[in-house]
């Protein structure tokens, strides 16, 4: 089928949103998994399909989700890190997918880390 | 566990000529079944993309979002690479390309941060290595069409060529001859029918780029050819490619079929009434058909010899209608210029040289591969930086730059500043963009004889300069470099390269004495001790060497005496061996076997 020149620039649109993993901008934001053995186990998987597939839904090209080893906290696995420009990095511990959708909406999004599941609100860790 | 729609990892297989011969596709195949393995073929996507220019470290791996470059792979790192890399996230540092590691840090760095990368401007070669060639919709998500959308509804043909003219951008292929002139030309002949053609009969030893092109971003031709259509009204292209690069073509007929399914090409492209079309014709690899009038002459079903000119194609050219004729390379460049505008462009280069120019880097060099770099960069930066010097800590000793047509460049003038102008200046020229980077060890006699030699076969012989004259000067090389040679002979190849320079019909010809005339210019110390010592300065002519054992060094283990193949030398176990040279034929095999002693040299 021939194609309008507004179709050209909707099969643009569209395709930004995959190649986006091809380049590096420069205030990007960065979501590691912990994916190391114990991580896996305790079920880092589902956390990094909600990650992808969260950041996905809503559009956030400034997002890339990535994976580490293990992080050295095997207790409080599955563990996320947020890395931001110019910013402290945040430890998430004990993740889930629920959790993950929240981190998503309200740090990815509206640069609000979420307190209460960071590596910080754990007792016992000093 | 629930399947879910997203991609998390692109991994960019190189399937350009190189990495291909390097087994890429085999490593594509493992890397499928490593994902299938490990069930993650739902969060990685696997891409063939064109050449990243970095050859001689093939095949090579991009994994992204990363940006880990893993280059000299082999089909079993990638079982480590999926496991580690993309199952648990570590990057695998011992299989990455070295120069994006270090020391101490878990950060690689970026491929633009390496020595190879740093100084390349991407113009040309801005989709090569970066979208898969194969799917159009990866063309378009990176401004693919857009230019042409644009020509179409916002531009008059006038104002295209106006946007070219402007950029300054000349011809690719060699001679730099202004595109936007070539395009007013033909725009302002009166005809009804005219045609595109791109010249991709890339004919020059070495020379590599036009081929990567056609095989990284083929989409890019097609939108650039059916701009230069709407400039000069024409509504039919020939893509003109040499039939030994069979990845290229296909590529391209894949290319232009999806372009058809798409509307780009064909009738009322854009709703707009515009209508092109194009087709890949394919050539028997003579070198000449390079030339723009033997290669029309091709493409019209005839013997590939070239034309007297004028008339020129611009007025009278394929089927005797007005055609723009204009290299691959300079075909990328339309897009660009139409996407950031005339001024980006001519703000790249040098006062007469604009832009970009991608060189295929060949030779006695570290880093063998296409580079793409802003004219006006000293052929120093290209060989110490980008390609990493001379290996094996030999010492640098010429360049040559564009083939049969060009010439040798030596050490004191690798200095000067690329461009169209600078490189005729020393006798040398652009050309399709060819660089053969030569160490101590190459002679220059030689050098000039092989280029003539490939000129005398790829002589078309329809004018006699170039037939005759360019016999008579490989016959007087090969006189030289056998040791038979009078400074006569060098009066001679003088002369005969001025006549023939003057009086040959098409560029093939006219340009087939510069490797002579240059090295001539430039070394011709070399080729005096051919003639008046008898001797090769680098050791190449087998006939002006000796090779001898030095009595002192010799221990007598008889192991040059076992290799040499015409039982040239003699000598007892344990006792001082001897070569009679009535009898060698300079095989070489002798002095390698006496590496441990050294006890054999040439001279």
């Amino acid at each position: 089928m021939a194609k309008t020149i507004e179709e050209l620039r909707a099969i643009r649109e569209k395709m930004r949103g995959q190649i986006d993993l091809r380049q590096k901008g420069e205030d990007n934001l960065r979501v590691v998994v912990g994916m190391a053995t114990c991580g896996i186990a305790a079920g880092a998987r589902p956390v990094l399909h909600a990650f992808t597939e969260e950041v996905r839904r809503r559009g956030l090209n400034n997002v890339t989700v990535g994976q580490a080893g293990c992080i050295g906290l095997c207790q409080f696995e599955p563990i996320v890190e947020v890395y931001a420009p110019d910013a402290e990095k945040v430890t998430y511990v004990n993740m889930d997918a629920e959790k993950a959708a929240r981190v998503v909406a309200e740090h990815l999004v509206n640069n609000r880390v979420v307190a209460e599941y960071t590596v910080g609100a754990v007792e016992g860790l000093k | 566990m629930i399947r879910m729609n997203f991609v998390r990892n692109h991994v960019l297989v190189c399937a350009g000529t190189g990495c291909v011969a390097a087994k890429s596709k085999e490593i594509m195949d493992e890397f499928q079944l490593q994902l299938e393995k490990q069930g993650l073929t739902d969060e990685v996507k696997v891409i063939l993309t064109g050449c990243f220019g970095l050859c001689a470290l093939g095949p090579i791996v991009v994994v992204y979002p990363e940006g880990a470059f893993y280059s000299e792979l082999k089909v079993e790192d990638i079982a480590t690479i999926v496991e580690e890399h993309i199952l648990k996230g570590r990057v695998v540092k011992g299989l990455l390309y070295h120069e994006t590691v270090q020391e101490g840090s878990d950060t690689i760095s970026g491929l633009n941060e390496t020595s190879f990368y740093k100084k390349q401007v991407r113009v040309s070669l801005r989709n090569c290595g970066v979208i898969d060639p194969e799917n159009i919709d990866e063309y378009i998500a990176y401004d693919g069409y857009e230019a042409l959308a644009k020509c179409l509804t916002e531009m008059t043909p006038e104002a295209v060529i106006d946007e070219i003219l402007k950029s300054g951008l000349r011809g690719r292929g060699g001679g730099g001859f202004p595109t936007g002139l070539k395009w007013q030309f033909a725009a302002r002949e009166k005809s009804d029918i005219k045609y595109i053609c791109c010249n991709a009969d890339e004919g020059d030893p070495g020379a590599f780029m036009d081929r990567s092109v056609l095989e990284g971003d083929p989409h890019n031709i097609i939108e650039s050819m059916a701009i230069a259509g709407y400039a000069i009204g024409a509504s039919q292209g020939y893509i003109y490619v040499r039939a030994e690069y069979p990845i290229a073509v296909e590529r391209m007929n894949i290319a232009i079929a999806q372009a058809k399914e798409y509307g780009f090409l064909g009738q009322n492209i854009f709703g707009t009434g515009f209508n092109f079309d194009l087709e890949v014709r394919l050539g028997a690899g003579a070198f000449v058909c390079g030339e723009e009038t033997a290669l029309m002459m091709s493409i019209e079903g005839n013997r590939g010899e070239p034309n007297p000119r004028p008339p020129f194609p611009a007025v009278k050219g394929l089927f005797g209608k007005p055609t723009v004729l204009n290299n691959v390379e300079t075909f990328t460049n339309i897009t660009w210029i139409l996407l950031h505008g005339a001024e980006a462009f001519a703000a790249m280069g040098t006062e007469k040289s604009k832009g970009t120019k991608v060189f295929a880097l060949g030779g006695n060099i570290t880093n063998t591969g296409l580079v793409e770099v802003p004219m006006g960069i000293t052929l120093r930066e290209i060989v110490d930086e980008i390609g990493g010097g001379v290996p094996n800590g030999k010492a640098f000793k010429a360049a040559q730059t564009g083939g049969p047509s060009g010439g040798c460049i030596p050490c004191e003038l690798l200095d000067i500043p690329i461009d169209y102008d600078s490189l005729i200046s020393i006798g040398s020229m652009m050309g399709s963009g060819g660089l053969i980077v030569m160490d101590e060890d190459s002679c220059m006699v030689d050098i000039a004889k092989f280029f003539l030699d490939f000129t005398v076969e790829e002589s078309c012989g329809k004018c006699t300069p170039c037939r005759i004259g360019t016999k008579r000067m490989l016959d007087i090389l090969e006189k030289i470099s056998e040791g038979h040679g009078t400074m006569e002979d060098i009066c001679a190849l003088e002369e005969l390269s001025a006549h023939i320079k003057e009086n040959s019909l098409c560029g093939l010809g006219q340009t087939a004495p510069n490797p002579v005339a240059s090295t001539l210019a430039h070394f011709r110390d070399e080729y005096e001790a051919h003639v008046l010592e008898k001797r090769c300065p680098a050791g190449v002519c087998k006939n002006l060497l000796q090779y001898f054992i030095i009595p002192e060094k010799c221990v007598g283990c008889t192991l040059c005496k076992r290799v040499c193949p015409t039982d040239a030398i003699v000598g007892e176990v344990k006792q001082v061996h001897e070569i009679i040279q009535e009898k060698c034929i300079k095989c070489d095999a002798c002095r390698e076997a006496c590496k441990k002693f050294n006890a054999i040299v040439k001279r």
